[in-house]
């Protein structure tokens, strides 16, 4: 059954949830922001969170994975999503990983995958060249030198770019910036010389950055799978990525919903509980209706990552269409009715909605979205 | 899994063996079968159809076999429905006695009541029609004002109710009156069986902006009921009300496919109404609100989906309350989409210079005003989730529903 959760998919939401109440609530993610963190993230908590498994569940059992899928996966990301929890969980677990699972060749999944499964390397895919998502609009240029090739070019958005170990750089080594063919993606260690990070400070506190490539000099076997194919699996990468971004902007638009909710029951103006007053009531229930159908999205997308497919980018534009769209309406709603003290920092509600504006962002915002279902559809 | 791969494969044998080739194609208002005294059907294959179905239970497919039903499990249900669907094949009987009051007489009717009812709607004998709303009491049920009176050996019946749809080609109607009008709003109220046959039972039909006219209003005058014709317990009827609101709204939650006028989906009227360029819509802001809706309609479908798990899973979730407001809001949605991109072929009232399905999408359009009013408004259905789901507080004085 895709639609409601297994056994072993709630034991995991419920271990899941345990551990990051108490290990990485929001106060957590505060506190790094506070402290001007220089990795934007607790590595003991990274290792606790690989010890449980989570660096692997979509890995498969050959490289050290829980082979759980991304009905696995999902749940996790539900949970950290409710505590914003600051990790390399997405970008190395999920999006590093699928990419090394779909585009390396077999001795590129034997030497990194089982240290992805470990937690001891973490990545980040180095994309987006503006500041949109378009992910075939590639300048970043991958040009042969010998036995090896040169890499130049400028990324942005970078997420965990200045904190990864290794980056994943889509670079183009033919055809037309906007050409989905041509595009190579290669593995460069952070140390590389040539390579410029800039960490850049976000309002979701959360880690990102600029990166210049120089005439980084990249050996053949740096290029996942083989060169100027990467377009044939890129994009199943990327809708992996927002399927799981979906998941976790799921889990962030629960709390900040149930947090509204709460507060609707609490707050007494005019001698009542302000939930009473229908004008906010029938807000509530339409983000609750809203809520049932982001839930199924989600569920559906997540199963048909496993199980179909054919189905994949159609789901994952429905998916995070659909999220960012309630992301966007929640935390606004949550603010405003939570008056006042909804936009003081104290309170814990303006973390949510930074995060869900970032999130919004990561592999397509509304508009990108919309437009793909559309062409994928036919019209 | 194995028995229902088994019962899957049995009842597409059995479809494929007994429905008509004619039962197979779209169904227009004038085919269908309705039952009751009055009723009458389109065609012999219409009737083989129907008395097929009907021998097998499947009129109503899950009800219990001891009272005419398939006696099938959920699953077992949802299975037919699939493949009934597969082959389009057609409804073999309408009735509101199958979709509401059924539901529950098996919930709240005596023993006396399902034996004498049950199989009579199994069996389409009987056509009925509800009698709920008042003039006067619309979203605010609770108040009606239609009074049934103890007489000793039956109820005195006096007053009216609106929205009673085809009422004026209905067997019997069940009603909720008002049994103690000095008990608070929602206490004094009783749920009631009365033959339209009976003296002083009279119906008049109210025209709709649509042109149509499926409702009336019918007005009761000094008519005796017997009291065997009172569901549930004296004063109680709210609660037997309310559960057939359940199945109303689940109902209205599932119509959309089922309209019996000719639809043009938006893609294809897409197609056949607006300008493309290179593969694209040209219109951008059309584009973008079909893609709105085709992604919502997409999500529904899976909402839809999930709650259906949920109940096979044995899981009590939230999900159903919602539908009836997301399910409705989405149809009048859509017929707003399909007149916004047929422009003034969208628009045609009657022939000549209009094809039928033109016509039909006006005509669906001023219907689909109405998806959102009957059953439960919008808004009512919006502080049943903020009561009953979000649990937040009773509005002080604003009508809410209990």
């Amino acid at each position: 059954m895709a639609l409601v959760l297994n056994e072993e998919q709630r034991l995991l939401a419920e271990t899941a949830g345990e551990f990051l109440q108490k290990q990485a609530p929001v106060g957590a993610l505060r506190a790094l922001r506070d402290s001007r963190d220089p990795l934007g993230y607790d590595a003991e908590l990274w290792r606790q969170m690989a010890e449980l498994g989570w660096a692997s569940v979509i890995l498969p059992e050959d490289a050290g994975g829980l082979d759980f899928g991304f009905s696995g996966i999902g749940v996790v990301l539900q949970e950290t999503g409710r505590t914003l929890a600051a990790s390399p969980l997405f970008a190395t677990a999920v999006v590093g990983a699928s990419a090394l699972l779909l585009g390396g060749t077999e001795t590129q999944k034997a030497d990194y995958l089982p240290q992805v499964a470990a937690g001891e390397l973490t990545l980040a895919l180095a994309l987006e060249e503006s500041q949109h998502h378009r992910p075939h609009h590639i300048a970043t240029r991958l040009e042969k030198s010998g036995d090896g090739f040169l890499l130049s070019g400028e990324k942005v958005f970078v997420l965990d770019g200045h904190s990864a170990d290794a980056l994943l750089v889509v670079a183009r080594s033919a055809g037309e910036t906007t050409s989905r063919d041509g595009l190579s993606v290669v593995l460069v260690p952070r140390d590389t010389a040539g390579v410029e990070i800039e960490r850049t400070v976000m309002a979701d506190s959360r880690n990102a950055a600029n990166i210049r490539f120089t005439g980084v000099s990249i050996a053949s076997t740096q290029v996942v799978g083989t060169e100027g194919e990467a377009g044939h699996w890129l994009d199943d990468v990327l809708d992996r990525g927002r399927i799981a971004m979906a998941a976790e902007m799921l889990g962030s638009v629960e709390e900040v919903f149930a947090r509204t909710v709460a507060w609707l029951k609490e707050r007494v103006q005019f001698g009542v509980p302000i939930g009473s007053f229908q004008a906010l009531q029938h807000r509530a229930a339409s983000l609750q209706a809203e809520l049932e159908l982001a839930r199924s999205v989600v569920l559906q997308a997540l199963t048909v990552v496993d199980e179909q497919p054919q189905q994949l980018a159609i789901m994952a534009s429905l998916a995070k269409a659909t999220l960012n769209e309630l992301a966007r309406h929640a935390t606004n709603e949550a603010v405003q009715m939570h008056g006042g003290i909804g936009v003081t920092d104290e309170l814990e509600i303006g973390f949510f909605l930074k995060r869900a504006r970032t999130a919004m962002q990561i592999f397509g915002d509304t508009g990108f979205h919309k437009d793909r279902y559309a062409t994928l559809c036919g019209y | 899994m194995e028995d229902l791969d088994q019962f899957r494969e049995e009842t597409r044998q059995w479809l494929e063996a007994n429905c008509p080739a004619s039962q197979r194609l779209p169904n227009t208002p004038e085919e269908q079968y309705w039952g009751g005294r009055g009723g009458s059907f389109a065609s012999e294959d219409a009737r083989v159809w129907f008395e097929r179905m009907r021998d097998r239970g499947w009129t109503a497919p899950e009800w219990p076999t001891a009272y005419g039903g398939g006696g099938l499990t959920p699953q077992q249900g949802q299975i037919l429905k699939q493949e009934m669907k597969r082959i389009n094949a057609r409804t073999p009987l309408y009735s509101l006695g199958l979709w509401m009051l059924g539901p529950a007489l098996l919930e709240y009717g005596s023993e006396a009541q399902k034996q004498e009812h049950l199989r009579a709607i199994v069996n389409g004998e009987f056509r009925w029609c509800q009698g709920y709303s008042e003039p006067g009491a619309g979203s605010d049920l609770a108040s009606l004002q239609t009074r049934a009176e103890d007489q000793g050996d039956h109820f005195l019946v006096n007053g009216s109710k609106i929205w009673t749809t085809a009422a004026d080609r209905s067997d019997w109607i069940f009603c909720l009156v008002r049994t103690d009008p000095h008990a608070k709003k929602q206490e004094g109220i009783s749920f009631l069986l009365i033959d339209m046959a009976s003296p002083g039972v009279s119906t008049t039909p109210i025209e709709l902006i649509s042109g149509d006219s499926e409702f009336c209003q019918t007005f009761f005058d000094n008519v005796r009921v017997p009291k065997s014709n009172l569901v549930g317990e004296l004063n109680q009827g709210w609660s037997v009300a309310k559960a057939l609101l359940v199945h109303e709204r689940k109902l209205m939650a599932e119509i959309g496919g089922d309209s019996p006028r000719k639809e043009i989906p938006p893609v294809e009227a897409a197609r056949r109404y607006l300008d493309f360029t290179n593969g694209r819509i040209a219109d951008d802001q059309l584009r973008s609100d079909l893609v709105e809706y085709e992604m919502r309609m997409h999500a529904i479908g899976l909402t839809h989906m999930r709650s259906f798990e949920e109940r096979a899973a044995g899981i009590k979730g939230t999900v159903g309350l919602a539908m009836k407001y997301l399910g409705t809001e989405a149809i009048k949605d859509k017929n707003e989409l399909l007149l916004a991109i047929m422009g003034t072929r969208g628009l045609g009232w009657e022939a000549p210079g209009f094809t039928p399905e033109e016509l039909d999408t006006t005509r669906l359009w001023a219907m689909s005003k109405a998806m959102t009013i009957a059953g439960g408004t919008s808004e009512v259905q919006l502080n049943v989730i903020a009561n009953h789901v979000l649990q937040l507080p009773q509005a002080p004085k604003a009508a809410t529903e209990s």
